[in-house]
């Protein structure tokens, strides 16, 4: 070795000492301020000596759960005092550097979400807020977004930008319908669906790797092409025939035992097959990205594919693998649209759900834990919104409709969290 | 590990890379693959890792003719290659970046043995002093680390035959001379070395054998007995004098004062520079040394205003112009060369021509009423390219299209086409070849010799002596001192690793 | 998008006879790309239309006894469909006068209307490296703020007209402004923050049209009152055709990007900051400034679009009244190449497979949606040179382009 005072390694390993760790405020002061909101509006906005009804009872419930009746003052006042506590214990640990766990913003959502629910319903002796229902529709809404957003999570970490999950979704209802009216068993359906949105997922594939078009272009395309594909034969061949076009439903499949637990039950473990699946997809993926050597390599792919390269992956034939299984994953999520919601097909009626599950997967930061909880969120939401329209509530429904969107704005101009895309999506691999 | 190649001969349209390029390298050597930037050698070493296809010739290994379709196979068959852009994830750890390509899986759900990475780059790094930790993610070490993981990566794999691909480029000296020990470490233990490099010294001090290649081909071998001067002409082709003549530095007042300037990266807090002071006169090349990522490219980034200065002052002709949008900086009269001409120098989809008015084009006589006066513009074009010797078809010709040295004249054009008062110029011939080297330093010699103060930022210490009034060496974000030209090398070396001239000399 | 930078390679000296020169110029031009595409798009849509046609499917039951129905059937089927499609987008033969003749064609004109401009605004942005999705919520902004002036203002002829059409261009020019600023300053991309702007616009309209202020008396259905005469285009062909004078004010426009992007300063600057951001920094140039610009003259070009349809076509507001132009309008400007006479073009020809709509309903029995397929592959093809060039075996050019976007 050399005779320098330079030691080997040693000065050169670390970063310059100057570095400052950073204090991440901005989370914190979101938070209160949320929290400010929810304590003026919904806490001192509600009128004194109302009170709200909650009911948390369903008839099947094997243990029966009165109703709640609270203060509606008081209640919401608490809520967001709580949720006010949080927002300064995630300022606290952001004062010393660190980052709170999971646990922090969930129960955050819920005192903010109780206080506005506790606010809505203050007064309505008629009405109950319908927790296990409200719970319920959250899930079963979020179900195509949770799956359209792990589509979205596994192409993007291979690498390639999927804005064609909407054509996917739609691709996936329409298909599962034609082939669960054509054999007559809705459950034929969860396997024709992920076949079409795999074929989108292949088109939009080939043109990424094979033909370096512009992701986006080819997502935004091929939309437009499922739209005019699935309309076509809509009006013209279904509507003629139509045995082609029934509506089907997948039934609810309770799981003993579990389906019983109070709120719980009801809401996680008396659905149908989709919902299951769903489940079991989250739970895989989330353990295969990030713990598998499949994993590994996918995200090497997406991040930087020519290291991938170097040690002998093949970067091309990674991304079309990953994208043609992401399609048929978000068109397994189609299924919902038809099948498991007991419909038959309709014109575009995707209605738009795959760009919020897109949506879902940035906020979700492409994981597909994340993209379960955003997508619950939204899910919650586009239940509230229909919840609140049948209590009556002075909130327009566009606005809460327009939540995840807003979202998702704030999420990408980094006013909330820091959300880093794989460093090499949307960019083709050229030797 | 014998390795040879035989005959090899890479195309990339009309232009051949390397031509029947013949390579025996035997086991328990340094072999030294040397060329100019752009000669063919990582072409080369790209065909012979798998990356590339050959048109033909073949490879053996131990006499054995191979085929590698893919890196996996030349790993396989015992070849790791440490790139000169590190092929690394940087959001991985050590101890994923080390086993991505060859992942070791346990228990029935075969997910990724993570402890037994670790153990594998602890047990390489222990043996070698590398002092890595496997749990460390790769975008927070230095470059120098990583380097280092880079040759665990190739170890982990037994490979017999190790091709380092331009290795010292960003290490210090004293770096430098570690990676030469560790190299020596290798062949010791039998591996056979492929150094692919441009520096004569470093293939002096280790190689055993020496192969020359330029334009594609095969010129030469030589011995590490050879001079420098015999192996640089064998590498350029002719006799290269190595410096530039220039007359002695006629300094003015001062013309550039830097005071205090501290630039702190927001988003990681990291303070790429810290509380540089110091002054340029007219007629005087100040140029700033030091390993790459010690603040040179922010101090000159700063100057100009493309980074903001987080405390400290700029003064051009007595006139502060901290805080000053890049386009009042540029009219007050500095010229900027910067140091990632591809990025941030040329527009390569634009022409010759617009690129030569990319900082004029809403100036008289250029613009008139908003709209841009193309007579003038292909006028100016024309005499520019005339000026500074552009070889291209046409002046409407992309500037993508144009080689890398064309290109800096490009841009060296266009800055200087202004008044100056101050020229900036990150890494002005990095990439170029002999001739527009030559021609690069003589224009920037000239500028000063018509008065304009020039602040030069280069990491080759050869590209320093050569320009140099004084030289500011910079570590870490500070200007450790400014020294005279006439300090030794070593010296240099052991400044640019933090050390003061008192205790370096 | 990057573009490939190649290394300079000497070209081979070639001494091939003028024809022979000619023909492969034509064989290699980007043009016979764009029209072998457009082909391409037409046998799918073809193949469509031969298999949702019922007497073609009766007819293929016995395809193999007698093929000739099965053919004949097919052909009866796409030709009646594409005869359809010429009348309604072009030249009605199966009308006596003259107008009734021609009128598809101004049809087609007035379809192609607000297209030519949010074509225009998202081609400015693909030029200048900005991925705009968000046309659509450009187009209802404007249109909502354009007509809101329209309906509930009552100013002088001429004025009101003129106040209107800037109330369209200023709303679109607010919704393209919010993802230019958050661009500028917080490198939110701006594919993601446009696409959720268009919903955020779609239920802010729906929002709105609940309101008292934006209610059509009389009516609970989210629909506005019928924006004011002065404040309508003027009809460009008299009472008999539907063609506006929107339609030539998007051609002024088409001229005014052409002059804007080719010849003056501020579009050198956004086609600098399109190219290599860095660069243009760099040599001081202002890239967040140009980001914001580019993105307010797309939306404000995609506001027009909206006036096209509120003080043109519609005449009133509804949750409709973007249809689905702001998706057709990125379809419009790939296909134009982001240049203002291609999108022009791109538009009357995309103008035309909308006319032709209602005619292929009633006509051939078609469902609308064909159009979309069309539509869709044609921008597929183009954007694949390629797949088209190993379809119709045509030569590769020394150099292939990657799609400008």
């Amino acid at each position: 070795m050399t005779t320098t005072t330079v030691t080997p390694g040693a000065p050169s390993d670390a970063l310059p000492e100057e570095v400052l760790r950073t204090k991440s405020w901005k989370g914190p002061i979101g938070l209160a301020v949320v929290a400010v909101i929810s304590l003026l509006v919904f806490g001192i906005g509600t009128p004194s000596g109302t009170q709200t009804t909650f009911s948390v009872a369903t008839s099947s419930d094997f243990v029966h759960l009165p109703t709640a009746t609270v203060p509606s003052k008081l209640a919401a006042i608490l809520l967001s005092v709580v949720a006010l506590a949080l927002a300064g214990y995630a300022a606290y640990l952001a004062n010393r550097y660190r980052k709170p766990g999971i646990w922090l913003p969930i129960v955050y959502g819920m005192a903010v979400m109780g206080a506005l629910l506790t606010w809505a319903g203050a007064g309505r002796d008629s009405t109950n807020i319908q927790i296990t229902g409200l719970l319920t529709s959250a899930l079963f809404l979020a179900v195509p977004l949770i799956f359209g957003a792990l589509a979205g999570t596994l192409c993007e970490r291979s690498g390639i930008i999927n804005i064609a999950i909407e054509g996917q979704l739609l691709a996936g209802a329409f298909f599962a319908a034609l082939v669960a009216s054509m054999v007559g068993n809705a459950y034929v359906g969860l396997i024709a669906a992920p076949l079409a949105g795999a074929l989108v997922g292949a088109i939009l594939a080939i043109f990424a790797t094979k033909y370096w078009v512009n992701q986006i272009v080819v997502g935004v395309v091929l939309n437009m092409l499922v739209v005019g594909l699935t309309s076509f034969f809509f009006s013209t061949v279904m509507s003629d025939n139509p045995e082609l076009n029934q509506s089907l439903g997948l039934e609810a499949l309770p799981i003993p035992v579990l389906s019983t637990i109070p709120v719980i039950g009801p809401v996680l473990f008396d659905q149908n097959l989709l919902v299951y699946t769903m489940y079991v997809v989250v739970i895989v993926f989330q353990i295969m990205l990030f713990k598998s050597r499949w994993g590994l390599r996918v995200r090497a792919v997406g991040e930087h594919p020519k290291a991938a390269d170097t040690v002998g992956i093949k970067v091309n034939r990674t991304r079309v693998r990953n994208t043609i299984l992401g399609g048929a994953i978000a068109g397994l999520g189609g299924a919902f649209f038809t099948v498991a919601s007991g419909l038959a097909f309709g014109k575009e009626m995707t209605a738009g759900k795959g760009y919020i599950a897109l949506a879902a997967m940035i906020l979700g930061r492409w994981s597909p834990r994340g993209a379960l909880a955003a997508a619950l969120l939204f899910g919650f939401a586009d239940a509230l919104r229909v919840q609140l329209g049948i209590i009556g509530s002075d909130i327009p429904s566009q606005f809460l409709a327009m939540f995840p969107y807003l979202a998702t704005i704030f999420a990408v101009a980094g006013l909330v969290g820091h959300s880093r895309p794989p460093a090499a999506e949307g960019t083709p691999y050229k030797k | 590990m014998k390795l040879e190649l035989r005959g090899i001969t890479k195309r990339f349209g009309d232009f051949t890379a390397n031509d029947s390029i013949d390579l025996v390298v035997e086991s328990g050597t340094v072999h030294a693959l040397l060329g100019e930037n752009g000669a063919g050698k990582s072409t080369l070493m790209n065909v012979l890792f798998g990356l590339y296809d050959a048109d033909g010739g073949q490879i053996l290994l131990d006499d054995e003719p191979v085929v590698f379709v893919g890196p996996g196979d030349a790993m396989a068959a015992g070849i790791g290659m440490v790139h000169q852009h590190f092929m690394l994830v940087p959001v991985f750890t050590v101890a994923e970046s080390v086993m991505l390509g060859h992942e070791e899986v346990r228990g029935p759900a075969k997910l990724l043995d993570l402890d037994a990475a670790r153990a594998r780059v602890k047990e390489i790094s222990d043996r070698f002093g590398f002092h890595i930790d496997p749990d460390a993610t790769i975008e927070n070490l230095s470059v120098g680390a990583q380097q280092r993981v880079e040759i665990i990566k190739a170890l982990s794999q037994d490979a017999k035959v190790l091709i380092l691909d331009e290795p010292t480029a960003v290490l210090t000296p004293q770096e430098t001379d570690e990676l030469l020990e560790i190299i020596g470490q290798l062949r010791d233990a039998g591996t056979a070395v492929v150094l692919i490099t441009h520096k004569l010294r470093e293939v002096k001090a280790i190689a055993d054998h020496i192969t020359v290649i330029r334009r594609g081909k095969v010129v030469g071998t030589a011995e590490p007995t050879a001079s420098q001067e015999e192996l640089a002409s064998l590498m350029v082709g002719r006799d290269v004098s190595m410096t530039v003549s220039k007359d002695a530095a006629q300094p003015g007042d001062p013309m550039l004062e830097v005071e205090n300037l501290s630039v702190v990266d927001e988003a990681t807090s990291i303070k790429h520079l810290d509380s540089v002071s110091f002054e340029v006169r007219r007629g005087e090349i100040l140029a700033v040394a030091g390993v790459q990522g010690n603040g040179q490219t922010e101090l000159a980034e700063a100057i100009l205003g493309i980074v903001a200065a987080a405390e400290g002052n700029v003064k051009l002709d007595g006139e502060v112009i901290t805080g000053r949008s890049i386009r009042q900086a540029l009219d007050a009269g500095i010229g900027f060369v910067p140091e990632d001409r591809t990025e941030d120098g040329v527009v390569a989809d634009f022409t010759i021509t617009n690129n030569l008015i990319l900082d004029l084009y809403d100036k008289a006589p250029y613009s008139k009423a908003g709209a841009i006066d193309r007579r003038y513009a292909s006028q100016n074009a024309a005499e520019q390219v005339e000026r500074f010797d552009v070889r291209t078809t046409s002046s409407e010709a992309l500037a993508g299209s144009l080689s890398g040295g064309n290109q800096q004249k490009v841009v060296l054009a266009r800055e200087l086409a202004r008044d100056l008062k101050l020229l900036i110029a990150s890494q002005p011939t990095r990439g170029l070849d002999v001739g527009s080297i030559e021609f690069v330093h003589k224009r920037i010699i000239e500028e000063r010799d018509k008065g304009a103060a020039v602040l030069i930022v280069s990491s080759e210490l050869d590209e320093v002596y050569a320009l140099a009034d004084r030289i500011a060496v910079m570590y870490h974000g500070r200007i450790v001192d400014i020294v005279s030209p006439d300090t030794d090398r070593d010296t240099l070396g052991l400044m640019m690793a933090g050390a003061h001239e008192e205790e370096a000399a | 998008m990057s573009a490939t930078t190649e290394a300079a390679a000497p070209q081979k000296p070639q001494t091939p006879s003028r024809a022979q020169q000619v023909l492969r110029e034509i064989l290699e031009s980007s043009t016979l790309v764009v029209i072998m595409a457009i082909v391409a798009s037409m046998l799918i849509g073809a193949i469509l239309i031969a298999f949702a046609d019922e007497e073609v499917r009766a007819a293929s039951a016995y395809f193999f006894s007698r093929p000739g129905d099965t053919l004949s059937a097919i052909w009866e089927a796409v030709s009646g469909a594409y005869t359809a499609m010429f009348q309604g987008a072009i030249y009605n033969s199966n009308v006596d006068s003259f107008a009734g003749q021609i009128k598809p064609f101004t049809q087609t004109l007035t379809q192609a209307t607000p297209l030519i401009f949010a074509g225009l605004g998202l081609g400015i942005g693909f030029r200048a490296g900005m991925f705009n999705i968000g046309a659509q919520g450009q187009i209802i902004i404007g249109a909502t703020l354009g007509g809101w002036v329209g309906f509930a203002w009552h100013l002088p002829v001429g004025l009101h007209l003129l106040v209107a059409i800037i109330g369209c261009a200023l709303g679109g020019a607010i919704w393209g402004f919010i993802p230019g600023i958050l661009k500028a300053k917080t490198g939110a991309h701006e594919v993601i923050v446009t696409i959720m702007l268009n919903y955020v616009a779609l239920n802010l309209l729906s929002y709105l049209l609940s309101l008292e202020a934006f209610q059509r008396e009389g009516q609970d259905n989210p629909i506005s009152p019928t924006v004011d005469t002065n404040a309508q285009y003027p009809l460009l062909l008299g009472d008999q055709f539907p063609l506006h004078w929107g339609f030539v004010l998007a051609l002024a426009c088409a001229g005014g990007v052409w002059w804007l992007m080719e010849r003056s300063t501020l579009g050198f600057e956004f086609r600098a900051v399109g190219a290599n951001p860095r660069a243009a920094r760099t040599a001081g140039m202002n890239v967040a400034k140009g980001t914001v610009l580019v993105m307010v003259v797309a939306g404000a070009l995609a506001g027009l679009a909206g006036s096209a349809q509120v003080l043109g076509t519609e005449k009133n507001l509804t949750l409709d009244v973007a249809g689905s132009i702001g998706f057709d309008a990125i379809t419009v400007a790939l296909l134009g190449r982001s240049r203002p006479l291609g999108t022009v073009m791109a538009a009357i020809l995309f103008g035309g497979l909308k006319a032709s709509g209602p005619t292929l309903q009633v006509q051939a029995g078609l469902p609308v949606d064909i159009v979309f397929v069309i539509q869709a592959t044609i921008v597929l093809f183009i954007a694949a040179p390629p797949l088209v060039r190993s379809i119709f075996r045509l030569p590769a050019p020394a150099h292939e382009k990657e799609v400008a976007a």
